[in-house]
């Protein structure tokens, strides 16, 4: 029973960073800009966040300082894309294997360092609770945030006014352009927000999660994030089932290592790959489902006033 | 004030002019950075862009390295030009190490006494069996599933690496070894013959350069390259002309994995003569960086290919002379490729100072209306 309980705990645990980088990457892709630098925008607010918690002693300024990375990482992303019209792709892998080389760099000093305890945040009341208070009130605060934020999202897309511009933006920018909408400035915003929530996951993951700081700690965690949007048919409820569901599978390696069971540490390593695989090609299958649901101008430039 | 405004035409000077700036830039980059890090820029630059460069036995090296960078690359440029997205060649790169090591350990362990003729080729083949294999999930997922082959080629890049690291610590691992997660030294029949004397330098280079050759004409001068490439470039063009996606698909997938699995299968029965969990040190990935500096062409990737080999001894020199942490290679890498994609732009554009632009137009169209 507790076993349980505490299962679902680290599920939670696990599954928000994935949650946070996934919301971020929505809000991205809403507005027809995909990004495959997470990963990279992950590592360096990683060790961004992981160096200012180290330095300040408060994990709040290393949340804050992860977001600021995550941010001047999509800010170099932002640009080029937006305004010099390149590649979508091609820019979001320079950011990737950028954002790899740099982490590697700066965090050499960091290695080995310890953070000592970081904070959890007993709901009041619900805390108490036999089973459920263990299973999911004595999280992380960002755990609960994450879970706020996904409600927040929902909202700003189907409820308010700047959410449908930035929808307007991503299914027909020539529209939105046409209308009056400064298309460029909306598409930057949402880069810039993608950035800081990945940036904040990935802070997470080297402050709260790990909490220490290896070369290429996110191992992978920000493509995860951008299967989860395309899993999630750019919805964000679905993005925070889908990084609870990445969250199990990733901490029922570790369950199927404490119970003996005979398999190899590495091939249970693979496990949350090759759901994320498995899951995209169920997923997929479909090509009208993700066609309706995609932004329609996912990964095409726009160039006003041609 | 500034203006970017479209060129009439793609400007040819420009593709071969941006690689050169985005350099430029980079070395400007990599002698702040120097300065900043309290070494001397001049030193720095010395250690990291001519010192490769200047004896026999580091030019060895360098051409040594290049050779998995321009195999991985000049798949990855079919692939590219075909407009499928497979990013996974690190994936690929470790299977192709893993089969043909894998056989070269059965060669070693079962004592076969077949000559080298023999077991290389067919220790080579296995290695381009294992990437094709690796690729071909991704276009089968793409394929019948629609499968986003970026998500999944890079997903097996993790798969891969664990069941390397699998196979040697488990199975595959040295009982003599000390516990250290490797497998016996391979068998010299199994290892490709050297190509320059007291250097590591092997046959693989000499194979890499004439598949550059191959590669071109088959991009350039062969039917099959030319309906992969339209499918990328044009792809309801290539429909009208019945060319095939499936056909490119596949075909590039399996171009690309074939060499990057070839490319393992060099590094393994190579330099290394033994499966370690670091067989690669991400050379599939900087084999992406090659290809767009290489501008998917494969003379072009000849040359990048040995410029960021260079920069791989560069950081291993940089370490040992200077202190600096090899990892610099990455930020360089990174930043290559960064700033070649914002140097390209001048390919399309072109930037122009222009001054008080709303005047001049203003005076156009009142002497339009006054004509």
């Amino acid at each position: 029973m507790n076993e349980v309980a505490l299962l679902i705990a680290a599920t939670i645990a696990s599954g928000t960073p994935l949650a946070l980088a996934g919301l971020g990457l929505l809000l991205n892709e809403k507005s027809g800009v995909v990004n495959l630098g997470a990963e990279g925008m992950m590592l360096v607010a990683a060790i961004a966040g992981f160096a200012a918690t180290y330095h300040s002693g408060s994990e709040w300024v290393g949340f804050g300082a992860g977001a600021l990375a995550g941010m001047a990482m999509a800010l170099m992303f932002g640009v080029l894309v937006i305004w010099l019209n390149t590649n979508q792709y091609a820019t979001g892998l320079a950011l990737s294997l950028f954002g790899a080389g740099l982490s590697a760099f700066v965090g050499i000093n960091y290695v080995g360092k310890n953070l000592g305890e970081h904070s959890t945040y007993e709901v009041p009341g619900l805390a108490q609770v036999p089973f459920l208070g263990e299973a999911f009130f004595k999280q992380h605060p960002l755990a609960y945030i994450a879970a706020i934020l996904t409600l927040a999202i929902a909202w700003f897309l189907y409820r308010s006014r700047a959410g449908l511009v930035l929808r307007a933006v991503g299914e027909a920018p020539e529209s939105a352009h046409a209308l009056g909408v400064p298309v460029r400035g909306i598409r930057l915003a949402a880069v810039l927000a993608g950035g800081a929530l990945c940036g904040i996951a990935g802070t997470f993951l080297s402050v709260v999660y790990a909490p220490l700081w290896v070369e290429g700690l996110v191992s992978g965690r920000g493509w995860i994030a951008l299967a989860l949007t395309t899993f999630a048919t750019w919805r964000p409820a679905r993005v925070l089932a889908g990084a609870y569901l990445f969250g199990g599978v990733t901490m029922l390696q570790f369950q199927l290592q404490s119970e003996g069971v005979q398999i190899a540490s590495q091939l249970l390593t693979m496990l949350p790959y090759l759901a994320t695989i498995v899951v995209l090609a169920l997923i997929s299958r479909n090509p009208t489902w993700i066609r309706v649901n995609m932004p329609g101008s996912l990964g095409k430039p726009f160039y006003p006033g041609a | 004030m500034l203006s970017v405004e479209a060129r009439p035409q793609p400007s040819a000077a420009m593709s071969v002019v941006s690689p050169l700036l985005a350099l430029a830039l980079t070395v400007a980059i990599a002698a702040l950075l120097f300065w900043l890090l309290g070494r001397d820029p001049a030193r720095g630059l010395g250690v990291f862009f001519v010192e490769p460069l200047s004896t026999r036995y580091s030019l060895a090296e360098v051409a040594l390295k290049s050779t998995p960078l321009i195999l991985c690359a000049l798949g990855l440029a079919v692939c590219y030009r075909a407009n499928v997205w497979n990013i996974g060649a690190e994936g690929q790169f470790l299977l192709g190490a893993i089969s043909a090591g894998g056989v070269a350990l059965w060669v070693t362990t079962a004592n076969i006494g077949a000559p080298r003729g023999v077991m290389v080729p067919v220790v080579l083949l296995a290695g381009i069996a294992g990437g094709m294999a690796w690729a071909a999930i991704a276009a089968l997922l793409r394929d019948r599933f629609n499968a986003n082959e970026i998500l999944v080629s890079l997903m097996l890049v993790y798969v891969a690496q664990q069941l390397l690291n699998y196979l040697v610590f488990v199975p595959w691992k040295d009982p003599l070894g000390f516990n250290f997660p490797q497998t016996k030294t391979f068998v010299a029949t199994t290892l490709l013959p050297n190509l320059l004397p007291q250097s590591r330098l092997h046959v693989g280079f000499a194979v890499a350069l004439a598949l550059v050759a191959i590669f071109w004409a088959f991009l350039f001068r062969s039917w099959g390259g030319y309906q992969l490439q339209i499918g990328g470039l044009a792809p309801a063009a290539a429909r009208y002309a019945g060319f095939s996606a499936r056909a490119s698909l596949w075909g590039a997938m399996l171009i690309s994995g074939g060499m990057a699995g070839l490319a393992g299968a060099m590094e393994a029965v190579g330099p290394l003569r033994q499966l370690t969990p670091h067989v690669s040190t991400g050379y599939g990935f900087t084999a992406i960086i090659v290809c767009f500096v290489g501008r998917l062409h494969p003379i072009g990737i000849v040359f990048s290919g040995m410029l960021l080999s260079m920069f791989l001894i560069g950081g291993e020199l940089g370490q040992s002379r200077l202190g600096l942490p090899n990892a610099l290679t990455g930020v360089f890498q990174g930043l290559l490729l960064f700033l070649l994609l914002a140097c390209d732009t001048l390919i399309d554009y072109r930037v122009r100072w222009r001054r008080a632009a709303p005047a001049q137009e203003d005076a156009q169209v009142s002497a339009a209306g006054a004509s």
